[in-house]
């Protein structure tokens, strides 16, 4: 097999690329030239892995899930702590790295689209932080349904803004927050949440997010002698996946699970599992698979989870589920709600519901695994921001009013 | 040889300019769409730009947006659009562009789609979501099938991006007046000049039509002065919206008036 890992875009096998108006290209390539002297500049790599050590709190440490694991056939469970990083997520480790770019090209203001609005929060708390204006662009169906995160990302000084085009949710965000980027290429930079768009932001996105696995796998090697026997992640976009699995594309004897929101089950048609059920095409800049009908139009996603209800997904990923590489399997929103209190119940985690789609996918991986193998979970982030539709779903409101 | 090139070329010398105007196929249905487009035809406009109703519009604003949106909910089907041109064609000798993002294209397939479209009489394709970096099978099929292929030039396109896309274009190249999306503006930005200028320094034969923020006849004879020709769309389709086929007849003829047809 080639070298997985040196897969550096714009195109990974026929997937990618950069299908957006002309208008965009010039912005585009700016950012590419920038990032790519970014890369090999010692002092840039310097200032993000210091934000990291004092701003994010990485490295994020792993935890080993035992009472979770029994519940999980004979196999041994450890997750990937992002959930602790600063803002709740691995989202931050991109938005820092992209915040950087925006400073290096001096760009004065950011925009962004959020689905869960984790993107957003991580988005508006670099814009603090570094004094950049701050647009996020949402669904108004998402800005319901985690009003907390809106009301998070106000009280850090950026501006909300309720899309109420197409389906309402996070790819028409996207859409919105291109239109925007058109309009104000010369101060605005467009600090894309996922490892998707045209390129190079699924190529950059992922390199922001490697560190996740790059980490785990030698916390896995010092802290336990071996490498797991599969990795779990979910899969949005598809950036804490690829964030987690880009250490280990070279590992052959690593196998890698993404787990896709299959909202309400793989035998109906209200879900989110692109890679299982979409076909190739193009949306939002790059060539992956997406959900589509059969005259190229969109179709909307359906997921308990924000950050899930993605129609479309990363072209490395495309790539990877083509090779072999890697598999995609889906979970419902109850099988993701079941596991989200089962951790919270075994181990006194309360994951956010996109992560509870990579537990739920651990759980029933693990039943197919050889006794004694293990599976590493990225546990992309945590549920506070998931509490009312949690409670909602358990019946938890009820009892007390 | 290109339809639309021989009606830009020859307005051009007879001292008139060119009005292309921009209708959606299927708004707010099929029938009233192709009536729409045929009474552009017969009072002003000179090039046809029927637009493909889609899910994802990035390059447009919302008067575009809610018209292909209603469009579709009003159950438009991809190969309406094949009916359209077929019918538009058959009542008018206007060229006719099709205006489509690229995804319903790749996904009815490239040579199958521009092999419809040349059958049903339609002139080529206007891309605003395919730079020809991407459009390796388009361009081979359409130099098969000799349709036209219109890319865009924007403000930012760096000289080598414009010689490309004038190199590669037939029938015209579009440029993008200004930074931004579809949807009238006060004033055509002085960028609209800039851009037509670099289109001309890459080349003395391509045609340029400048779109985007037109909505007036002084804007259009003010672009006419010194590109190929005028792009209208959001205009049109806000006056369709306010007051149907009479509205859109008034409103094509009052933006037409200065091209002293
Ligand atoms: C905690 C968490 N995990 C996962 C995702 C999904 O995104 P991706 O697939 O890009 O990791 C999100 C998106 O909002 C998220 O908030």
């Amino acid at each position: 097999m080639t070298n997985l890992r040196e897969q550096v875009g714009p195109y990974f096998g026929e997937f990618g690329g950069r299908f957006v108006p002309e208008s965009l290209i010039a912005a585009l390539d700016e950012l590419d030239s920038t990032y790519q002297a970014a890369k090999l500049d010692p002092s840039f790599q310097h200032e993000l892995a210091e934000l990291h050590r004092t701003y994010t709190g990485r490295p994020s440490i792993i935890t080993e899930a035992k009472r979770f694991a029994e519940h999980a056939g004979p196999v041994r469970i450890f997750l990937k702590r992002e959930d602790l990083n600063h803002t709740g997520s691995h989202k931050i480790n991109n938005v820092l790295g992209q915040a950087l770019l925006a400073k290096r090209m001096d760009k004065t203001r950011i925009i962004a689209e959020t689905g869960a609005g984790q993107h957003g929060v991580a988005s508006a708390t670099a814009a603090a932080l570094f004094g950049l204006e701050c647009v996020v662009y949402m669904g108004e169906v998402d800005t319901q349904r985690q009003a907390l995160n809106v009301a998070r990302m106000e009280l850090l000084g950026a501006t909300v803004v309720p899309v109420t085009t197409g389906s309402r949710t996070l790819k028409d965000a996207i859409n919105e927050a291109l239109r925007d980027w058109v309009a104000n290429v010369d101060n605005t930079h467009y600090l894309l949440g996922t490892v998707a768009g045209p390129h190079p932001f699924p190529t950059m996105v992922r390199d922001f997010h490697s560190v996740i696995g790059t980490e785990a796998r030698k916390q896995m090697l010092e802290e336990f002698g071996f490498l797991p026997t599969a990795l779990a992640a979910c899969v949005g976009g598809g950036s804490n996946a690829i964030g987690l699995f880009h250490a280990f594309l070279d590992d052959a004897d690593v196998e890698l699970y993404g787990f896709e929101a299959a909202g309400d089950g793989m035998d109906t048609n209200r879900h989110a599992a692109t890679l299982n059920f979409g076909r190739m095409g193009v949306l939002h800049g790059a060539k992956s698979y997406m959900l589509q009908d059969e005259d190229g139009q969109t179709m909307e996603s359906h997921s308990i989870s924000a950050g899930l209800d993605y129609p479309g997904v990363g072209p490395e990923h495309a790539w990877l589920k083509d090779l072999g590489r890697a598999k995609y399997w889906g979970i419902s929103d109850a099988e993701a709600m079941d596991a989200l209190r089962l951790l919270s119940r075994t181990e006194g985690i309360i994951p956010a519901i996109e992560t509870a789609h990579a537990l739920a996918g651990a759980l029933k991986l693990g039943k197919t695994l050889e006794p004694g193998s293990s599976i590493l979970v990225n546990l992309s982030g945590r549920g506070d921001k998931d509490m009312e539709t949690a409670a909602k779903y358990f019946g938890l409101l009820d009892k007390k009013s | 040889m290109s339809a639309t090139s021989n009606v830009l070329k020859a307005n051009k010398s007879s001292g008139k300019g060119s009005l292309i105007g921009y209708f959606p196929a299927g708004f707010p249905t099929l029938d009233e769409s192709v009536d729409a487009a045929i009474a552009m035809c017969k009072n002003g406009v000179d090039v046809l730009e029927l637009g493909v109703p889609y899910s994802d519009p990035v390059m447009d604003g919302l008067v575009i947006q809610q018209a292909t949106e209603s469009a579709l909910e009003h159950g438009f089907k991809l190969p309406q659009v094949f009916e359209a041109v077929k019918r538009i064609s058959a009542a008018v000798d206007t060229p006719i562009l099709v205006m489509t993002y690229w995804n319903p294209v790749l996904s009815y397939g490239v040579e199958r789609f521009a092999t419809d479209l040349k059958e049903a009489g339609g002139a080529g394709l206007i891309t605003p979501d395919l730079i020809p970096d991407e459009a390796k099978e388009w361009l081979e099929v359409s130099d098969k099938l000799q349709l036209d292929r219109v890319f865009l030039t924007a403000p930012t396109s760096s000289k080598e991006r414009i010689q490309n896309a004038c190199d590669l274009s037939r029938g015209f190249v579009y440029a993008v007046s200004t930074m931004g999306i579809t949807g009238a503006r006060d004033s055509v930005d002085n960028l609209a000049r800039q851009v037509v200028a670099g289109v001309r320094g890459a080349s003395s034969e391509q045609n340029t039509a400048v779109g985007i923020g037109i909505s007036t006849a002084e804007q259009v004879n003010d672009v006419n002065s010194y590109a190929d020709g005028a792009i209208v769309g959001s205009a049109f389709v806000k006056a369709y919206a306010s007051g149907g086929v009479e509205a859109l007849t008034a409103k094509v003829i009052e933006v037409s008036a200065g091209l002293q047809k």
